[in-house]
């Protein structure tokens, strides 16, 4: 049974499963899935342009999820809300021949197709290496990223704070 | 362009006069690459596409693994094309096994190929080449002003995108295709979605080739000579024998005995070269120009209509034939999903046997040659892959060399612009070549540096 009646945000945990660190917005969105909140809908992306399109349409509030490669101190997290600032095109682009997110949020908002309400939460990584760990720098600052989601979640609600689902059993 | 401008003279010491524009890196092509060109007294001197990229070592570390691995492995050489490098996989090792797929399995491929070639080819004509002819910087810019061609790309590009998904399991380095098949084949009822959308997908890439008709293309052609496969009945992907505007035409197994690779010092990539006719080209271009009688009436008639030859041999209209291959892909794509019926085995199971096997398949960007030397236990004695970025690089530099002259009025930066519009007519993938470009201007002595 649902404890109230939100509104309804989509969060989505972007990056590459096998590379590291790439996997830090995946790693959150999927904690935040397991603790299932009231109102929060949590989708996975590569991050391809068409696909994240697709994926926020018909949505007023989304969160996104990545890792980021600032050359900050791992494990720093990052905040922005994209309906008024941009992220720096090289803090997520890993490709020449496909676009970053930096680049897909700026070609959505070129289109109209960026969502009314759109945060960001970067997680600065340091492995971005073949393999499916996060460093330890990452993981030590991935529950520390979940709550900032949640505090932009419950802003996004009007709400101090999001409430979890409760069941019956 | 990604980088600050340097723009340097040097001093001129036989009274010639001598100008140098420096690009270090160029945006919109895959990989780190560079290109020097030197111009003495509105001659080129000097055109190099330099790829300073490092070496992958796919060959070396393929040794020792089972034959059965080629596919998963060579698909991590690209994120754009996995599917040519495990088609041209699959082949070359069930070549080497002495067996050929047919019937279903076969159309299959030929279906994931068709998603491949959609999303590599629309991400390149409308995010990476259309901005060059309509003057924009990139297509974030471009989607201000043309908001429906960037919206429609985006979404036939998620269509390429599904179908890859659909059968090899996931969007980026697919992982359902084995030597002999697939691990798993979709029952019919699974392509409906896709199936619907292919209608619009069809309508929006007829749009496409219309559009790319319009734009302005510099007065800029070649005696090219176009290499690609040419098979009895259809649009070449994986099968067919290697044929050439100037005599070629062999079978994919005599590709060492015609071709050549070779190293230059200004390049971690290997040229390959035509050992009886050096430079030739590979692509889009080629496929389209010794293959348009295999082409749909509808592809034809669109590509005549939007004026090319049945022979494209200005560079700068590869927008349009990707366009029209995009299209192609589409009736493909809609024709073999109406024909299908599952299989009942998602694959044939091979045993090993020592042998040497050649593959070859059509990669958005070119014929992409694989050869494999197996021993009885399966194992990988030996690899060679010779992809269609490297088959290209010399005719990138010819291409420069004879354009330029051309546009030698024009000032450095717009010089530059054009030079970089040249090179990814060819839609680069140095990640797959070597495995960014960087581009340096020497015009008498006067150096620019743009990268």
């Amino acid at each position: 049974m649902k404890e109230m009646v939100s509104k309804k945000i989509l969060l989505i945990g972007i990056g590459n499963s096998l590379r590291g660190d790439d996997s830090a917005g995946r790693e959150i969105a999927r904690k935040i899935s397991a603790r299932r909140f009231e109102g929060i809908t949590v989708t996975e992306e590569s991050g391809e342009t068409a696909g994240l399109l697709e994926a926020w349409r018909g949505w007023d509030s989304v969160i996104l999820l990545d890792a980021v490669c600032s050359g900050a101190k791992p494990g720093t997290i990052f905040q922005i809300d994209l309906a008024k600032d941009s992220i720096p095109r090289d803090w997520t682009n890993y490709s020449t021949h496909s676009m970053g997110l930096a680049e897909s949020i700026e070609i959505a908002r070129a289109l109209g197709e960026l969502p009314e309400k759109v945060f960001f939460v970067g997680l600065e990584g340091i492995n971005f290496e073949i393999g499916e760990a996060l460093s330890s720098q990452v993981c030590q600052a991935v529950d520390n990223a979940v709550d900032r989601v949640l505090e932009i979640a419950a802003t996004l609600q009007n709400s101090p704070l999001v409430s979890q689902v409760l069941e019956r059993n | 362009m990604k980088s600050g401008k340097k723009k340097k003279k040097t001093k001129n010491n036989n009274g010639n006069r001598r100008r140098r524009i420096k690009v270090n890196y160029m945006a919109r092509v895959e990989g780190e690459g560079g290109l020097d060109i030197r111009i003495r007294n509105d001659r080129v001197t000097d055109v190099k596409l330099r790829i300073f990229e490092p070496p992958r070592f796919f060959e070396a570390f393929l040794r020792d693994r089972m034959f059965t691995e080629a596919p998963d492995i060579t698909a991590r050489i690209c994120g754009i094309c996995p599917i040519a490098y495990q088609m041209s996989s699959v082949h070359a090792m069930e070549n080497a096994l002495g067996l050929s797929i047919g019937g279903p399995i076969r159309e299959l491929r030929r279906l994931i190929y068709c998603g491949e070639w959609i999303e590599s080819h629309v991400l390149h004509v409308a995010m990476l080449h259309a901005p060059d002819f309509l003057g924009y910087q990139d297509a974030i810019a471009m989607a201000k002003d043309h908001p429906d061609i960037v919206k429609n790309a985006l979404q036939l590009k998620k269509i390429g995108n599904d179908l890859v998904t659909l059968l090899g399991g996931r969007e980026i380095h697919p992982i359902n295709v084995r030597v002999g098949g697939f691990y798993r084949v979709p029952a019919k009822s699974e392509f409906k979605e896709i199936r619907e959308k292919l209608n619009w997908a069809l309508e929006t890439a007829v749009g496409m080739v219309r559009w790319t008709g319009t734009l302005p293309f510099p007065d800029f052609e070649q005696d090219y000579v176009f290499v690609s496969l040419r098979h009895p009945q259809e649009y070449p992907f994986c099968e067919g024998r290697l044929v050439s505007n100037n005599g070629l035409d062999i079978a994919i197994d005599e590709f060492p005995q015609h071709f050549e690779e070779s190293h230059v010092e200004h390049s971690t990539s290997l040229h390959c070269l035509k050992k009886d006719s050096g430079n030739y080209f590979v692509g889009p271009q080629a496929r389209y120009s010794l293959n348009f009688d295999r082409l749909t009436p509808l592809a034809q008639e669109e590509a005549l209509k939007a004026g090319l030859a049945k022979t494209c041999r200005n560079p700068f209209q590869s927008i349009i034939v990707r366009c029209v291959e995009t299209l192609w892909a589409v009736q493909e794509a809609i024709r073999i999903i109406d024909n299908y019926e599952m299989p009942d085995s998602p694959a044939v199971e091979l045993e090993p046997r020592a042998a040497t096997g050649h593959g070859c398949s059509e990669a958005p960007r070119g014929i992409l040659y694989h050869r494999y030397r197996i021993n009885d236990q399966g194992l990988i004695e030996d690899a060679e892959i010779i992809p269609p970025t490297s088959q290209n690089q010399a005719t990138i530099e010819n291409d420069l060399r004879e354009m330029i002259p051309k546009f030698i009025h024009l000032e450095d930066e717009k010089l530059k612009w054009q030079c970089e519009q040249a090179v990814r007519n060819y839609d680069p993938c140095i990640s797959c070549s070597c495995h960014f470009l960087r581009l340096n201007l020497d015009r008498d002595g006067a150096v620019v540096s743009l990268p």
